[in-house]
């Protein structure tokens, strides 16, 4: 019966079984060439990352390090300081994934089951922060930070960001579909704003936030133009920023460049690889990647 | 409920909308130097992007940006979203495959891009060699440049736009495609008179978020063109300005020159562009398919 409905929701192919078996396998090797391209820079960014330096400069290039070392490794963590970077970055981004998820909800909730004055001129406004680019507000937002006297300090990284236009607008739509009935039922069990929120609206949406989250994480751990606008002292570079400032302070090491690069990706990728399905989910589901 | 709710608007306003509306002040004023004064000094902002080269140069090379990686990345992402679709078991490893770019740090991903470019060391050239073919200067060369970094962009943005089209794909009822085949419709003719036009939402979205995308470019560009990436002897943009766009050079004019008056106004007209473009597309795309 399974089967049966799978062939059906497929566009179903009149081919004869053998001939549709030679076709998935030519398709497959297709696909496996178009992969080569995708996975090559990644291939390239470890590989490199292993060789010793004179390998890196010596022609032809080789495909394989012939003297694999972890001096470059060594040195990201040693002379780079990417360990700190990773811990900077991980306090970062999950402070600031984690102040989303709660704002987003709290905000969607409010927009979604509430009345009050000013509220769709409020909502646009939240709207607004979807489409207005990033490079509107920049200048007079670091103007700002320098007034408040936060520039260089992570006030000025986390404090703008502790809530998404995006998040508060996806709640909003998923809050709006939870019934009336269920808040009502526990506001005449007595239950206060606050109890309602925690115990009834934040358990259904767990699916909202899960994909909620992973996208603002994802957002966050890559996150490049305000923190290295905010950031200048070293000790609270996130991974990009301390990346990006690599190359003025080492020159050309690419052996140390592309360490660094890998130290800046695997986290995140390991994640992916072990919630792949969720990730593409909250990635599409919310649109944009900055 | 008052206290959740009264700092949360507080600080949007004060993190959001006040900045906006700065932006659009201080575009009117000569604001140079964060501590400084801002004297007004009405269009002159607007007049002086309007005249200067360098600006106008890099409007066009946004523009081109755009034109080079948006039709070439949507249509690959396309073909590869019925590929992949089409892979049956094999879909969920090319999907993770295609998809690794979009999750990576595009600082990460760009200099290990402008490592592969490099003129001596670089796989391309390399390969070049192994193929026959002459060397490139890739990113070194004012007429390559810029499509060397469109091609990044297209690399790193395929595998979320072929996500998008493989949702959109799944919304395809299939009794469209057995009603085709009823009447006897091709392969290709059930591309162009089914799916196609069955997946105009998912056209729409993936346009315009990617037009937007494309407006802003900045990382990829800040890392893969700038030769001393901090206190740096030469700027990004180059060479000779050939992949300066809108954002590096309002970056460079805000935080290397400390022009915030000339920044802020390129940010507005940023914006007008964006929300022109945007709503051109939206009604070009409605005209097109509503019938």
């Amino acid at each position: 019966m399974t089967t049966e409905v799978q062939s059906v929701s497929k566009p179903a192919q009149p081919f004869a079984s053998s001939r549709k078996k030679s076709r998935l396998g030519l398709l497959w090797l297709l696909l496996a060439i178009g992969a080569i391209p995708m996975l090559l820079p990644f291939y390239w960014m470890v590989v490199t990352a292993f060789k010793p330096a004179e390998e890196i400069l010596r022609l032809p290039v080789t495909w394989w390090p012939a003297n694999p070392t972890l001096k470059h490794w060594i040195d990201a963590f040693r002379v780079a300081n990417f360990g700190r970077y990773f811990l900077n970055s991980v306090f970062v981004s999950v402070t600031i994934t984690a102040a989303n998820l709660l704002t987003s909800a709290m905000a969607g909730y409010l927009f979604a089951k509430f009345q009050f004055r000013g509220r769709d001129l409020l909502f646009v406004f939240v709207l607004s922060g979807i489409m207005i680019p990033f490079y509107v507000p920049l200048i007079p937002l670091y103007g700002l930070m320098v007034k408040l006297n936060w520039d260089n300090t992570y006030w000025a990284v986390i404090i703008p960001s502790l809530y998404s236009p995006l998040g508060i607008f996806l709640m909003r739509q998923f809050i709006h579909s939870i019934p009336n009935e269920l808040i009502d039922a526990a506001r005449v069990d007595g239950a206060n704003e606050f109890a309602i929120f925690f115990r009834v609206i934040l358990p259904l949406c767990t699916p909202a936030l899960a994909a909620l989250g992973i996208f603002a994480l994802t957002l966050n751990w890559n996150d490049f133009l305000w923190p290295f606008l905010a950031l200048d002292s070293p000790s609270l570079w996130t991974l990009p920023v301390g990346l990006a400032r690599l190359r003025g302070r080492f020159g050309t090491d690419y052996g140390l460049v592309m360490a660094a690069a890998t130290i800046t990706v695997l986290p995140l990728l390991l994640f992916f690889f072990a919630a792949q399905k969720r990730f593409i989910e909250g990635i599409t589901l919310t649109g944009t990647k900055g | 409920m008052v206290v959740v709710v009264v700092p949360l608007v507080l600080s949007f306003l004060l993190f959001w909308i006040y900045p906006i509306a700065a932006a659009f002040v201080n575009s009117f004023t000569d604001w140079q130097g964060f501590v400084g004064t801002r004297p007004f000094v009405g269009l002159e902002n607007y007049a002086r992007a309007a005249a200067d080269p360098i600006f106008r140069q890099s409007l066009l090379n946004t523009f081109v940006f755009v034109a080079i990686s948006l039709p070439t990345g949507i249509a690959s992402a396309l073909v590869l979203a019925l590929l992949v679709n089409a892979a049956g078991r094999m879909k969920e490893i090319f999907r993770v495959i295609y998809f690794l770019p979009v999750v990576s740090s595009t600082i990460a991903t760009a200099f290990v891009w402008r490592y592969l470019f490099q003129p001596q060391l670089g796989i391309f050239n390399q390969i070049l060699q192994f193929l026959h073919l002459p060397a490139q200067r890739w990113l070194l060369s004012p007429d390559q440049a810029l499509a060397c970094v469109a091609l990044y962009a297209i690399w790193q943005g395929l595998g979320y736009t072929m996500v998008l089209f493989m949702a959109g794909l799944t919304t395809i009822d299939s009794s469209y495609y057995d009603a085709a085949k009823v009447d006897g419709a091709g392969k290709w003719q059930v591309f162009r008179k089914v799916t196609l036009p069955l997946l105009r939402p998912t056209f729409a979205f993936v346009l315009v978020t990617n037009v937007i995308n494309g407006l802003q470019i900045f990382a990829p560009i800040y890392v893969m063109t700038a030769s001393g990436m901090t206190s740096g002897e030469s700027p990004p943009g180059g060479p000779a300005n050939s992949t300066m766009v809108i954002v590096v050079y309002q970056w460079l004019m805000a935080f290397r020159e400390l022009q915030l008056g000339y920044g802020a106004a390129m940010g507005v007209i940023l914006l007008f562009i964006i929300l022109a473009l945007t709503l051109l597309q939206l009604r070009w795309l409605r005209t097109r398919w509503d019938y």
